[in-house]
């Protein structure tokens, strides 16, 4: 915080890269895609350090859900705003894109109609519903990615904020918004495929997503998201605008005497966050192959929260952190012993909030404090 | 119907299109006046036909026994609470029942609370810097910068408030009274016309008290200043003008030596200690 008041010169979006712990974020990110990337290409399949298309595509994975938790520690840890319907956003993005996938099947499908996806032949659909237009088309399908969690996020946002719900009230109707989504995505005549959502994907952008290659550069591209994601957040959380945030979670009416309008400072969070989530989302789906109404599942986005809570909140690396411990302690354990899975993340979410309150993070965090806390005795003497 | 009334008004659909908000217009001599103005919350009468100027420039204190409704009237000047019937007016331009909280504080009026209220995760420093009179607007906000002549302006209130060594410690580790002195400063960043301080010497030292003492007079002339206090000694130390009130209207008002020999006065407030 201390840096974030003498770092002012600089535009808002370039002000992360003069921070210590973003420069050691971005350069372990890149560090690590670009050792994934090398061991998968330079060694052979069956090498010792081979990894695999199947790892590449595992790891891909991790770093949406690392993206997904950056947007929930946004609005969680810097906005006082405990979204518990995320995964609604990340589904909706993962919707535009799986659309997009649909449509780039064209004839190859089962029943190989040009025009109409499987689902919709098997239910004796004659024409292409309106909402499906557009999304043959890559650049309107992209748009939608940021543009329908965009607008649900607004929406939502402006009703809720400008009433002044807040707390534990909010929480539950975010809650309830996932599970309304979930319900009226289950349903075939939403046209959204109902229960089995979309599969079958063939290629994205011309490349064939069972190749390689493809797979390597989807995991490339969910990286380089992840950091231009942790960026913007980062550059929010260190503009005046972030502290702004920091003032409505803590004391909301204060904020409002000294002349901030409350309800746009969230809603303009919000709205940012959710896009990030459609992103997440939307990344996430070419490289699992799927999406379905489960991920509207209000489980799914409390997970989301326990990686944050885990991780670190208010750190934004620290959801990073939680995310990618959490679901691969998961890929583990469900692979070792199915059952136990739950017992052992109930466990661990009990352990760190006994140990360590502020996540994982908060143990990095003990050190920096020692540092910053000479850097300030040192700016002291200097201003 | 509110949202109705919000879309359907052509001038508030492009902010551009917003008129300016104009000066407080002073040239009538209040600042700030309260007319027949009544609030009940269930039936319990908290404001009751109060009437109430301030002048401009004018120094108040405003004394009453707990429940007299000196909260639920700054409560009402702030656009916290909206009164049942009367008017409020700032100037003779701005009516302030049309308004909400952040407007009204742009227009000038500043609220000290009554239990100090800092922004605790954040730094002395940042709290200035956000209760700063800037376009408090989202964009303007989120690419702000500080620029040289914000700097020297929050430096010269960390001097004044006496927090100068503290600037870069998070405001959550302050005394109660340096919290009370924080919250006076990010009302003086705001630039206000008009400041409303509830109870601004509570848990404070006899020291710190004629500080502050010192500082709200001092402020008086250039700002309208309203204290609501309890400590009596405090109030004669400043007070030129003084109104007691008592269940939601004015009993009296006067100066303190009027006020203290007041019988009603006596007998609802001050009879008990003075």
């Amino acid at each position: 915080m201390v840096a974030s008041t003498l770092n002012t010169s600089k535009p808002w979006l370039l002000r992360p890269f003069n921070e210590r712990s973003t420069q050691l974020f971005l350069g372990i990110l890149f560090g690590a895609v670009a050792l994934v990337t090398l061991l998968h290409l330079v060694f052979p399949e069956g090498h010792a350090l081979h990894v695999s298309a199947y790892t590449v595509t595992l790891l891909g994975k991790y770093l949406c859900y690392a993206l997904l938790a950056v947007a929930v520690d946004l609005v969680w840890g810097f906005l006082g705003i405990l979204s518990l319907g995320h995964g609604a956003f990340f589904a909706l993005g993962g919707y535009a894109m799986g659309m997009y996938l649909m449509r780039q099947i064209g004839d190859r499908g089962v029943y190989g109609d040009p025009v109409l996806p499987d689902f919709m032949v098997f239910l004796n659909w004659q024409e292409l519903p309106w909402f499906w237009h557009g999304f043959d088309m890559a650049w309107f399908a992209f748009a939608m990615v940021l543009l329908a969690p965009g607008l649900l996020a607004l929406v939502f946002g402006f009703l809720a904020f400008r009433s002044r719900v807040t707390g534990v009230y909010l929480s539950i109707i975010t809650q309830a918004l996932t599970f309304a989504l979930m319900l009226a995505f289950f349903r075939n005549e939403m046209g959204f495929g109902g229960n089995n959502g979309l599969t079958d994907f063939k290629d994205i952008l011309g490349f064939d997503l069972r190749s390689d290659a493809t797979r390597l550069g989807l995991f490339i591209a969910t990286g380089i998201a992840l950091a231009i994601g942790y960026v913007i957040c980062r550059g929010i959380v260190l503009s005046k605008l972030g502290r702004v945030s920091v003032a409505c979670r803590d004391a909301e009416a204060r904020t409002r005497f000294i002349g901030y309008r409350v309800d746009r400072v969230q809603l303009f969070v919000f709205v940012v966050s959710a896009m990030l989530a459609g992103v997440a989302g939307a990344l996430y789906v070419p490289q699992v192959g799927i999406i379905n109404p489960s991920e509207f599942s209000p489980l799914f986005s409390i997970e989301v929260v326990v990686w944050v809570a885990l991780g670190g909140r208010a750190t934004l690396y620290g959801a990073v952190i939680g995310a990618l411990l959490v679901n691969y302690a998961k890929t583990v354990f469900t692979g070792v012993m199915p059952d136990a899975w739950l017992f052992a993340l109930g466990g661990l979410f009990v352990l760190v909030t006994v140990l360590l309150p502020k996540g994982i993070a908060g143990l990095l965090q003990r050190r920096k404090k020692a540092e910053d806390s000479d850097n300030v005795a040192g700016q002291e003497v200097t201003a | 119907m509110s949202i109705f009334q919000e879309l359907t008004n052509r001038d508030r659909v492009f902010e551009f299109l917003t008129p300016a908000a104009s000066p407080v217009d002073v040239r009538h001599g209040p600042i700030l006046y309260l007319e027949d103005v009544n609030v009940s919350f269930d039936g319990f009468k908290a404001i009751n036909n109060l009437n109430l100027t301030i002048d401009d420039g004018e120094l108040r204190c405003i004394i009453g026994p707990n429940g007299a409704g000196k909260t639920t009237m700054m409560d009402i000047i702030t656009g916290k609470t909206r009164p049942d019937t009367g008017s409020v007016w700032f100037g003779s331009r701005h009516n302030l029942l049309t308004m909400n909280e952040p407007d009204i504080a742009t227009l000038g009026i500043g609220r000290k609370f009554q239990k100090p209220t800092v922004f605790e995760a954040l730094t002395v420093f940042e709290n200035l810097e956000l209760a700063m009179a800037t376009d408090k607007r989202i964009l303007p906000t989120l690419t702000a910068r500080l620029t040289g002549e914000h700097r020297d302006r929050i430096e010269e209130v960390l001097h004044l408030i006496g927090l100068a060594e503290l600037r870069y410690r998070e405001a959550g580790i302050l005394s109660h009274g340096q919290k009370q002195w924080l919250e006076i400063g990010m009302l003086l960043m705001q630039k206000p016309r008009l400041l409303l301080v509830d109870e601004p010497v509570a848990g404070m030292t006899e020291q710190e008290m004629e500080r502050t003492a010192e500082l709200l007079t001092s402020l008086a002339g250039k700002q309208s200043v309203v204290v609501v206090e309890h400590d009596m000694g405090f109030v004669r130390s400043i007070a030129r003008k003084v109104t007691v009130l008592h269940q939601g209207s004015v009993l009296a008002e006067g100066t303190m030596d009027q006020v203290s020999n007041d019988p009603k006065v006596i007998e609802v407030y001050l009879g008990e200690g003075a």
